[in-house]
């Protein structure tokens, strides 16, 4: 038997008073010079990044200043602008209803004003989802109807009594750029979702067509089908058929946008995980009803942003209409340019067409971003 | 043999079997696509007969007279319409590889500087970023092209860079002047190319074997420019730098680019860089932080850390829309027909004004397109296979 163990002692250190508080680390809460300083010139590396945007700043927004606001002429002759020497937005001033209207005779103007009131309505009214619903879609198409007919005064080659004809060569400025672009997104969005379908399809003709015309088309510029549609398109009409210019270019605009589309779509139908399908076949559905309760609903939902920034990029492109003569917005300013009373304000017209342009775009983004994050609040960080 | 009594499945009508449903489908589309096409080639050749036009490629043969401005290969008024369409596919090219090279150095400067911790950096360059985006690239085109017009002549150009002036002529650089003495330090530059390829595997192996981690760069660097200059030393320095002078009233000496040439440029890159930044951005970003802390721990310095742990991850992300803004980019040059550089579209335009034959030319123009964005997708979806992730 062991002897008992003796109990060992300790030596315990115990704190008899308080202790001074320490200071908290340096790094947490600085003071807001301290912040700002550290923020904009903490390294020597960001010192200089800082003093070379200041110098920037410093150097270029003067100059823009000057010329955009201090020396500019607002109201004026162009005599006028020319003395001033800074910016002429008199130019802008003068011609801006142009470039609303283009050359749409002067005393029918209400008709494109009318246009224009009702589309940014059903614009204003498309933007809120509460009324994202069936009866929306078929608004759109009777609201298009409506304003093909009011800008020609006929529909279908019928003409509506009470308004006089205009031709389409008469039409210009943003009422073309928004037809084309509306008129092309509401045409190619059926025909991409088709081809978007025919290109994931079980049949190899359907593939084959639709893989074709989707490559063609993202393959080649833009131009191209420009130019086939105003050289080559009416080769292919019979005899004594002709088709208006601007159809002709809106045709070749809903070609392009809806290859694009239909990728966005595939993209959105890839998406879709493979127990949808398998839980629609399970409860007896058939293809076209797995697409169009299950398939479709899920896989255009996922893709809306996407879809919002293909529209952007064609809404851009309707600009190059001005290639092949068609007078839209951009094309009407610079029509503007060869007034012979208002030349030499080209940077003017480019500015304000750029800011048209990019309010309308900024916009879009924008509100995509916000349509992103409303529809997936899961994928918010 | 036993005959089965089982009761066969009833009889379904053929249009309720789905094989032969989806051939008549199949059949069905076969003949419609058929009859538009014979319809509108008989309608075309109808209306070509009305019209007194003719299909054939003998125009290519023919005398242009029309003079093109600028070119890689020479060419004169005398020359043939084949020629001008190759001087147009030469310069579609010239503006599409610069252009390329160019728009992916500054998208990803500006992508990485939007992701500056420096708020002053990040909003200009996200201003940039949005301003460009959300504009047609048309009307910046239109807008550069306006701007070098209205610079100054020759005798106030801007000097821009070492040798480098801009005015209203255009661009003045200095170039290296061509003479057969520079063939050594091709093939010299060619042999350090391929040296450096071998080095980099030799030291790929030895560093998965034994860990060692030899600087594969400086010394691939060292052999790409060094054999070159070695080269160019050995027969005492050939070749001549030939820089811009000014002289009376204009430049002489040096590679002149004209005002059409830089404006598409300006305008190709600065629109595609905005594109370009936003996807290394992108890229960037989707790397998770932990990779960061991860490769922190492991005590990699921080340019090791980017090279080879977060590169080699946003590339994935990066590469497959960098391959639709390269093709972008190259369809987007033929916007230069609005400016008038004489690209492919722009050569093109003219025969086709020239000639009538519209179905020919635009038929050319839309397969050298359609080659061009095919071959690049290739090559882009081979690097693609390469980067992308090895499922084990």
């Amino acid at each position: 038997m062991n002897p008992p163990v003796a109990p060992a002692t300790f030596t315990a250190f115990v704190a008899s008073e308080r202790l001074a508080d320490l200071k908290p680390p340096a790094s947490v809460r600085p003071s807001w010079p301290v912040a700002l300083l550290r923020t904009y010139f903490g390294t020597p590396g960001n010192a200089v990044i800082t003093l070379v945007c200041l110098g920037l700043l410093a150097w270029l927004l003067p100059l823009f200043l000057s010329w955009a606001l201090f020396n500019a002429t607002f109201v004026g002759t162009a005599a006028q602008c020319r003395e001033a020497g800074g910016a002429c937005w008199a130019f802008i001033g003068e011609k801006f209803w142009f470039s609303v209207f283009g050359l749409y005779p002067f005393e029918q103007r209400w008709r494109p004003a009318t246009v224009l009131v009702i589309f940014a309505a059903m614009v204003a009214l498309s933007t809120q989802r509460a009324f994202w619903r069936r009866e929306l879609v078929y608004g759109w198409l009777g609201v298009l109807a409506v304003m093909w007919g009011l800008m020609g005064g006929s529909v279908l080659g019928i003409g509506i009594p009470g308004l006089e004809p205009v031709a389409t060569r008469l039409w210009g400025g943003w009422l073309v750029t928004i037809f084309l672009s509306v008129f092309g997104l509401a045409m190619a969005y059926p025909i991409g979702i088709m081809l978007a379908l025919g290109r994931r399809s079980k049949r190899p003709i359907v593939r084959a067509l639709s893989v074709a015309w989707i490559e063609f088309i993202r393959g080649v510029p833009l131009i191209s089908l420009l130019f086939i549609a105003t050289f080559i398109v009416p080769l292919f009409m019979p005899q004594g058929v002709e088709i208006d210019r601007l159809i002709r270019a809106q045709i070749a605009f809903i070609v392009f946008a809806a290859a694009y589309m239909a990728e966005v779509f595939r993209g959105g139908l890839q998406a879709i995980p493979k127990g949808q399908f398998e839980g629609a076949a399970s409860v007896g559905l058939n293809y076209a009803q797995t697409m169009r309760f299950i398939i479709l609903p899920q896989a255009l939902k996922i893709t809306i942003p996407a879809q919002v920034n293909t529209f952007i990029g064609l809404f851009k492109d309707t600009t190059l209409v001005l290639i092949i003569g068609i007078f839209d917005f951009f094309t009407t300013l610079r029509s503007a340019l060869g007034d012979s009373n208002w030349l030499g304000f080209a940077t003017e017209a480019y500015l304000y067409a750029a800011f048209v342009y990019f309010i309308a775009c900024y916009t879009m983004s924008r509100y995509s971003q916000r349509l992103e994050s409303d529809l997936s609040p899961e994928k918010v960080r | 043999m036993t005959t089965t009594d089982r009761p066969t499945a009833p009889k379904t009508a053929f249009w309720n079997d789905p094989v032969k449903r989806g051939l008549a489908l199949q059949a069905g589309l076969v003949l419609f696509v058929v009859v538009v096409v014979w319809a509108a080639f008989n309608n075309m050749s109808a209306n070509m007969l009305a019209r007194g036009l003719t299909f054939g490629w003998d125009y290519l043969g023919r005398q242009a007279n029309f003079a093109i401005g600028e070119g890689l290969i020479s060419f004169a008024p005398t020359d043939t319409y084949g020629r001008a369409i190759v001087v147009g596919l030469l310069n579609t090219l010239r503006i599409a590889v610069v252009g390329i090279v160019l728009a992916t150095l500054l998208g990803v400067a500006v992508g990485v500087m939007r992701l500056s911790s420096n708020p002053l950096l990040a909003r200009i360059v996200a201003g940039y970023v949005e301003v460009v985006r959300n504009t047609p690239l048309l009307l910046q085109l239109f807008l550069w092209y306006a701007i070098i017009n209205a610079l100054p002549g020759p005798r106030q150009a801007l000097p821009v860079g070492p040798g480098m002036f801009l005015s209203n002529r255009g661009m003045k650089m200095p170039w290296v002047e061509w003479s057969p003495a520079l063939w050594p330090a091709i093939w010299a530059l060619v042999a350090g190319i391929v040296a450096s390829v071998v080095v980099a595997k030799a030291l790929k192996r030895r560093r998965e074997a034994t860990g060692d981690a030899p600087p594969v760069l400086p010394i691939a660097a060292g052999l790409i420019l060094g054999l070159p200059f070695l080269a160019l030393a050995a027969q005492g320095f050939p070749a001549t730098l030939s820089v811009p002078v000014l002289q009376g009233f204009n430049f002489s000496g040096g590679v002149e680019l004209s005002p059409e040439f830089v404006a598409l440029l300006l305008g190709l890159v600065l629109y595609t860089a905005a594109f370009i930044a936003e996807i290394v951005r992108g890229g960037i970003v989707s790397v998770s932080k932990g990779q960061w802390e991860a490769a922190n721990a492991l005590g990699l310095p921080a340019p090791r850390i980017m090279r080879l742990v977060i590169l080699p991850q946003a590339l994935r992300v990066i590469i497959p829309p960098l391959t639709s803004q390269y093709l972008n980019l190259t369809k987007n040059s033929s916007l230069a027909v609005a400016i008038g550089y004489p690209d492919l579209v722009h050569v093109s335009n003219t025969t086709m004004n020239q000639t009538g034959r519209a179905v020919e030319v635009i038929l050319v123009f839309a397969v050298v397109y359609l080659t061009i964005s095919l071959v690049t997708s290739a090559f882009m979806n081979w690097y693609n296979g390469r980067v992308a992730i090895r499922e084990r």
